[in-house]
């Protein structure tokens, strides 16, 4: 039977425009605008969804976004919130979590083994014996969860967006409307946020049977719409608080993240259900969700309800279902005096029964426990909470209304650092003490009473426009009189239990009590071990209960109870909005179509994409690396070394922040060469190596590895910041490119693009020069990283194609061809020079990689002295040795990172290990026991399959070994 | 449906004993006091019971026990470490780990999933071959797998992430887990209250009185108490502590950041960690993905979250799983991890004397909580550190001696 009602001003539903769904197989109409669980309820649908942990047939409880038991998914998505996703022509839906549908779900044998299942259960079974647990953990694992995750979900990338405004306002209620009026009005810009769909909070549903809190609300639309300067999101919520008033605001387009000046919240109160028997029947709901289901979707809640009150909403509840045209057969009210003021009388006067002192010991299902047909109701001893059950009676009825109180929606006043403390009078925390610039206004500052509400969110404001620097006048702070908005303590203790206080979890009242009597009788430890509030609705409707059962219990005041830590976020957010567009930022250099266009093969080496090699022909790696190399050494070869990193050091203290920085000596270096520089940490760990030319007696030019540019940079910053050096740092990385030009012919080449004398006497190694090379100023630096016979050449980023094109035109004729990193590596290492960070680890001291030749001990500082002090007088216990295998080896070539192995002990690993087709042997460099660091002596490589390798220490450059 | 839970189903009065005693006040003296009522502590104070039979043990803590990073990590247990030494400690600890629900008699959903360290670079391919070549050494199972074996075991993973970062194999360590954090404090809770040692909660230490270099008591929020040994085992509070006796270490404070997403169903049944996208990631037997990240590149002292941290997290996951847009994270947090030069601990004892130092847990603290409270009883109890734990001694930072763990301790928690 329908329980549609007919249309009525301010639904939220069209009823122009029908929607066809279907629902486990059946068939539905809806509205446009209905959500799926108004659009089922309406159509006399009460089963909506199972429990997580008992599978109990659930309904509508909250309509708030907290109905996490009614769970769906369309076939695509999952764990959809039928309480406020709106439904879709055409969409297919189907509960999660339960096995052959809500109605005849496999799983809810498991309500009837509850008593098996109690809190804490899995800590106490399924471990021993410890061979079965595999089984049971599968077991357990497949029960739990909710919805299936669809694999072929497509990544959907939302927006971000930034936005700032003078003040923020959380909540769009009575309250938050008044604050964006009265701020708004004074000038402010403001931006006024609300989860709901429509404006309006509780104004759109809370109407105790007349209409006028509907007008107060078509009054504040009405001015906000009139101020251009409020900015209104609604369908947004706040999703958390981050210091300084970030506020990430989510959608369902995107994130919009706000930095506000001052912040409101006027985020209102979650209503909370009393605790009785069955009090999760579908059928049982909360006062408000009833109130949104009249007058947002015109859905009669039931026909025949009762309403059970422990505070005077339960009667402005009663008041609207009447209104609704629905029959209230009773109120029953929890309070000895009972009240609800004129709510009381009108009601009477309607011929309503009203039962004070009064209880719903239990509802009662039908036959097929799917719903509620009836409530059996007592006498309740309000003062010692027990029920007396000597005269109950039973009331049938297809609906049961809850109200007993309000939690305030505090999460994010919580994240803010905001104090609350316990107000009795409320019966509710409120914030005691705001951080600046944070406000709070309406049912989460414990105020309830409409008119109230509104002063409240007026005087919100003028509180934030005077925080702003405005004037405005102080107005008192609301006090809330009369009755406590909510029930000090709302529970109906039943011997048979299944008075259920968190519906995600199934938790009962005795799953607290024996909580607190094994030991967890603190509110962390309690939700730890019965998982109160854990589940996906955070505790909204169930922590208020859970402090006040272990009040209780404990015998003590609700405040020294506390509330577990708030965190974000205040729904759950979907990863595609958090992670939004994916940023991997990337580097490339002014030659990067060319190294494409040649068929490079790329590599990621910090930020930069980098030329590895350039296979011709199908050639392997290993092949095109060796073909490269070749080139090089027989003629010359060419390389975009354009990502390494340049730091310029200008300034009259440049020479002494280089001595403080690296290990060697630069205050004597000429202009017009460079030197070696080595990076060491504090403790004395090799953490870079590059080189330095001096340019001016107060400008050096350094060239950093292209892996710890960004790092040694940085670290160069934070030494400055210490020593405060007359100096300037500039990176200029990206506004030069550099190219190295290295092998035999590489001179010749060269010197045909510039004027230049290259000879050895005029430009040796050591040196470099400022010049211009095919019309490019340059910055030639004679350096032998690769080849004896090599030039780097640095010029503004832009014109390098030029540069390396013209040297291409120069070189074609003498062999010269580009290649790559990969091959960068093995040439190298044929001439014997380390990479830090490769032939380095983080705890490599200099000593052990044979580089004392470049600490200069004898300088009064620099970054790690220290500690090299005191390891140059300690016996080294590893030392990094060039090796070679046997020439002709066959068998498992042992690959970097395998281990040296002596005596059947760890002496070190293989640092670098390649063929070299030049030389023809197998070549590398490996740490060993510094006994076997002589040349000629032997040790044993252990290959990834066990093999032991003999490996013999040679002397650098490897070359020598081809002479042999 | 297992015998005890029928057994259980079937009493009246349902609740078993309390886990641990509430003790009123401390008593004036004890043989030892312990710092802290994480995992850690706890575990020492069971296995100075269990072990050593002494049992007049105060365990103190200023909030309530597991309530720090025992509860806030992202609950891995693993020995896939760098250094032998490393190495052999944690795979002491699995050990104890694997028998530990039944020795508490708690179940610990000690669930062994195996564990794959991605690899997206040569450069961290190689550093795979090197755990695993060392692992191999000391008898942990590990290797080097191709991509190949990494969508067998987890066939939804996109192997090119998006193509950001395509893998190109992974260090698979089969005993790789993951374990009930809470549960482990409560375990070894109730298991030291059985022998007679005391836990106070709400119990914050203010002073430690130390003269002519030995410690002889310390004073609380509850009083003073006599004692002529301490251990601290707190996280993210050290420094606190150790200037509570003039002691210097080089830890610093970093906060580590984790969430968790609504519950599923079962589909990820390993555990996955990617150095270069800076996630770890995991499905607990409710459902949840549990996530984390690397620590937060400065130091604080605080637990405070950030949107950050939750945006770059979620962002490197669906380069991995883009199925999971629509999943949602339901609640983040973070803890403070005390972080030492070489990321490894700093265990055994102090120059003063009495004062026992379990502290530089940095982001590896949980899954060394059997072996680390084993090895400080042992430490307390002979006043000597046993081998086992020679290698993280504090004196370390003076000899030049560090253990070298940063490779592999780093993402990977």
């Amino acid at each position: 039977m329908s329980l549609r009602n007919s249309y009525k001003p301010g639904e939220w539903i069209n009823r122009a425009k029908e929607i066809n769904f279907t629902f486990e197989g059946e068939a539905f109409t809806a509205f446009e605008g209905d959500t799926i669980s108004s659009a089922l309820w309406a159509a006399g649908q009460k089963v909506l969804g199972r429990s997580f942990k008992y599978h109990r047939p659930r309904g509508v409880l909250s309509l708030a976004n907290h109905d996490v038991n009614i769970l769906m998914t369309d076939g695509t998505d999952t764990n959809m919130r039928a309480d406020v996703v709106e439904v879709k022509d055409g969409m297919t839906l189907q509960a999660v979590n339960t096995i052959g549908g809500v109605k005849k779900d496999k799983n809810n044998y498991i309500d009837s083994i509850s008593p098996l299942l109690p809190v804490g259960f899995y800590y106490k079974a399924f471990h021993t014996p410890r061979k079965l647990f595999p089984f049971w953990e599968h077991m357990i694992r497949k029960a739990a969860g909710l919805g299936i995750v669809n694999f072929d979900y497509p990544r959907i990338l939302k927006r971000k967006l930034h936005t700032h405004c003078d003040l923020l306002i959380i909540g769009a209620g009575p309250s938050g409307l008044t604050a964006a009026c009265k701020a708004a009005s004074a000038g402010l810009q403001v931006t006024l946020i609300d989860e709901n769909r429509h404006l309006g909070g509780s104004l759109s549903y809370d109407h105790g049977g007349h209409k006028v809190s509907a007008e107060y609300g078509e009054d504040l639309l009405k001015k906000i719409e009139s101020l251009p300067n409020i900015t209104v999101r609604v369908g947004a919520y706040a999703a958390g608080y981050y210091p300084d008033h970030f506020i990430p605001i989510v959608e369902t387009g995107g994130i919009t993240k706000v930095r506000a000046k001052a912040v409101i919240v006027a985020s209102g109160a979650f209503e909370q259900p009393p605790v009785f028997r069955y009090n999760d029947l579908p059928g049982v709901m909360l006062g408000s969700a009833a109130q949104r289901l009249i007058y947002r979707y015109g859905v009669k809640p039931c026909h025949n309800g009762i309403v059970f009150t422990a505070n005077d909403y339960g009667y402005r509840v009663a008041l609207d279902l009447l209104a609704a045209g629905a029959n209230v057969l009773a109120v029953v009210d929890l309070r000895a005096g009972g009240n609800g003021g004129l709510h009381n009388l009108e009601l009477c006067k309607r011929g309503v029964k009203i039962y004070a002192g009064h209880c719903v010991y239990e509802a009662v299902a039908t036959s097929d426990k799917s719903k509620v047909r009836g409530a059996v109701i007592c006498a309740y001893d309000d003062k010692n909470n027990v029920a007396l059950t000597d005269n109950k009676f039973t009331v049938d009825c297809d609906g049961i209304v809850m109200s007993a109180g309000w939690a305030p929606a505090a999460a994010l006043l919580y994240q803010a650092g905001t104090a609350m403390q316990f107000d009795y009078d409320v019966q509710q925390f409120v914030p005691s003490r705001l951080l600046d610039g944070i406000f709070a206004a309406g049912k989460v500052n414990g105020i309830f009473e409409l008119d109230q509400r509104m002063r409240d969110g007026e005087r919100a404001a003028n509180d934030a426009l005077n925080y702003l620097g405005k004037l405005a006048v102080n107005t008192n702070a609301e006090k809330h009189s009369g009755g406590a908005p909510s029930h000090a303590y709302a529970m109906v203790p039943h011997p048979k239990g299944k008075n259920f206080v968190d519906f995600d979890e199934d938790i009962q009242i005795k799953d607290f009590e024996n909580a607190a009597k094994e030991g967890f009788d603190n509110i962390e430890l309690m939700k730890r071990f019965t998982t109160v509030g854990m589940g996906p609705s955070q505790g909204k409707h169930s922590n208020m209960n859970a402090i006040r059962i272990l009040a209780k219990i404990r015998g003590l005041p609700v405040e020294k109870i506390g509330t577990t830590t708030s965190r974000p976020f205040f729904h759950p957010t979907p990863m595609g909005h958090l992670g939004g567009r994916g940023f991997h930022p990337h580097r490339l250099t002014s030659l990067h179509d060319w190294h494409e266009a040649h068929g490079a093969v790329f590599t990621d080496i910090g930020a930069w994409k980098r030329a590895a090699y350039y296979p011709q022909f199908g050639q392997t790696k290993a092949d095109a690396i060796q073909a490269e190399a070749m080139a090089v050494r027989k003629s010359a070869g060419l390389i975009d070394v354009s990502s390494l990193g340049k730091i310029e050091v200008h300034g009259p203290a440049a020479a002494e922040f280089l001595e403080r920085f690296f290990t060697g000596k630069y205050a004597n270096q000429k202009i017009g060469t460079w030197r070696y520089t080595l990076l060491l940490d504090e403790a004395g760990v090799v953490v870079d190596d590059g080189v330095a030319s001096r340019v001016a007696d107060d400008l050096f030019y350094l060239s950093i590895g292209t892996a710890n540019a960004a790092m040694v940079y940085r670290e160069m910053q934070r030494c400055q910041q210490e020593w405060r050096l007359d100096i300037g740092l500039v990176n200029v990385t990206g506004a030069f490119g550099a190219i190295n030009i290295a092998g035999p012919a590489a001179r010749e080449i060269l010197s045909s693009l510039t004027e230049l004398d290259l000879s050895t006497e005029a430009f040796p190694l050591g040196h470099f020069r400022e010049t211009t090379v095919a019309n490019v100023p340059t910055k030639v630096i004679r350096a032998s990283f690769v080849s004896d016979m090599a030039y780097e050449l640095h010029s503004p980023m832009r014109q390098v194609p030029q540069l390396w094109n013209a040297l291409m035109d120069a070189g074609k004729q003498k062999g010269l061809r580009a290649f790559g990193s990969d091959t960068q590596r093995l040439l190298r290492l044929e001439m014997g020079h380390t990479i830090p960070g490769i032939d380095t680890d983080g705890l490599t001291n200099p000593y052990e990689i044979g580089a004392e030749w470049v600490i200069k001990m004898d300088k009064p500082y620099f970054v790690g002295q220290r500690s090299l002090s005191i390891l140059s007088k300690r016996p080294l216990r590893k030392q990094l040795v060039a090796f070679t295998l046997a020439a002709n080896f066959k068998g498992e070539v042992p690959l970097e990172c395998n281990l040296v192995i002596d005596s059947g002990e760890i002496a070190g690993r293989v640092t670098s290990i390649s063929y070299s087709k030049f030389i023809d042997r197998i070549i590398g460099f490996a740490y060993v026991a510094p006994a076997k660091k002589a040349v000629g002596s032997s040790f044993d490589i252990r290959t990834d399959n066990g093999l032991l390798v003999a490996a013999t220490v040679v002397a650098t450059p490897f070359f020598q070994l081809q002479e042999a | 449906m297992p015998f005890r839970l029928l057994k259980y189903a079937l009493k009246k009065e349902h609740p078993a004993p309390r886990f641990f005693k509430a003790h009123e006040m401390p008593k004036k003296s004890y043989d030892v006091v312990i710092i802290g009522g994480g995992g850690h502590g706890l575990a020492a104070a069971y296995y100075l019971a269990k072990d050593h039979g002494i049992s007049n043990v105060a365990v103190l803590e200023k909030g309530y026990i597991g309530g720090g990073n025992t509860g806030r990590n992202t609950a891995i247990v693993r020995s896939n470490y760098l250094t032998p030494e490393g190495v052999n400690f944690y795979d002491a600890s699995v050990k104890i780990y694997e028998g530990l629900s039944e020795e508490l008699d708690l179940n610990l959903f000690y669930s062994t999933r195996g564990h794959f360290t991605l690899a997206h670079t040569e450069s961290a391919m190689r550093t795979m071959r090197w755990r695993a070549e060392v692992n191999k050494h000391v008898g942990v199972e590990s290797r080097v797998v191709g991509p190949d074996e990494i969508a067998k075991a987890c066939p939804q993973l996109d192997l090119s992430c998006s193509g950001q970062a395509p893998i190109l194999g992974a260090l698979f360590h089969a005993p790789g887990s993951i374990a009930r954090h809470d549960g482990v404090a409560w375990g070894y809770a109730r298991g030291a209250d059985s022998y007679g040692a005391e836990i106070y909660q709400n119990t914050e230490v203010l002073s430690i009185d130390v003269k002519n270099g030995k410690v002889c008591g310390v004073q609380t929020n509850k009083g003073y108490i006599e004692t002529k040994q301490v251990l601290s085992a707190v996280a993210g509070f050290t420094p606190r502590i150790t200037e509570m006796v003039g002691l210097e270490t080089p830890i610093v404070i970093h906060p580590l950041q984790a969430c968790v997403t609504e519950p599923m169903k079962p589909w990820l049944d390993t555990i996955l960690v990617s150095g270069s996208l800076h996630v770890y990631v995991s499905q607990s037997s409710r459902g949840e993905l549990v996530m984390g990240s690397s620590l937060d590149p400065y130091e604080v002292h605080s637990t405070r979250s950030t949107l950050d941290f939750v945006e770059g997290l979620t962002s490197h996951m669906l380069d991995m799983f883009p199925f999971l847009s629509n999943v949602k994270v339901v609640r983040q947090w973070a803890g403070m991890a005390d972080m030492t030069p070489d990321f490894a601990p700093i265990m055994g004892k102090t120059p003063i004397e009495g004062f026992y130092l379990d502290a530089g847990w940095g982001t590896w603290g949980f899954k060394a909580t059997p072996i680390s409270g084993k090895t400080m009883a042992q430490t307390i109890a002979n006043d000597s550190a046993p081998d086992l734990i020679h290698t993280f001694r504090l004196s370390r930072f003076e000899d030049y001696e560090l253990t070298g763990e940063k490779g592999a301790a780093s993402v990977g928690h």
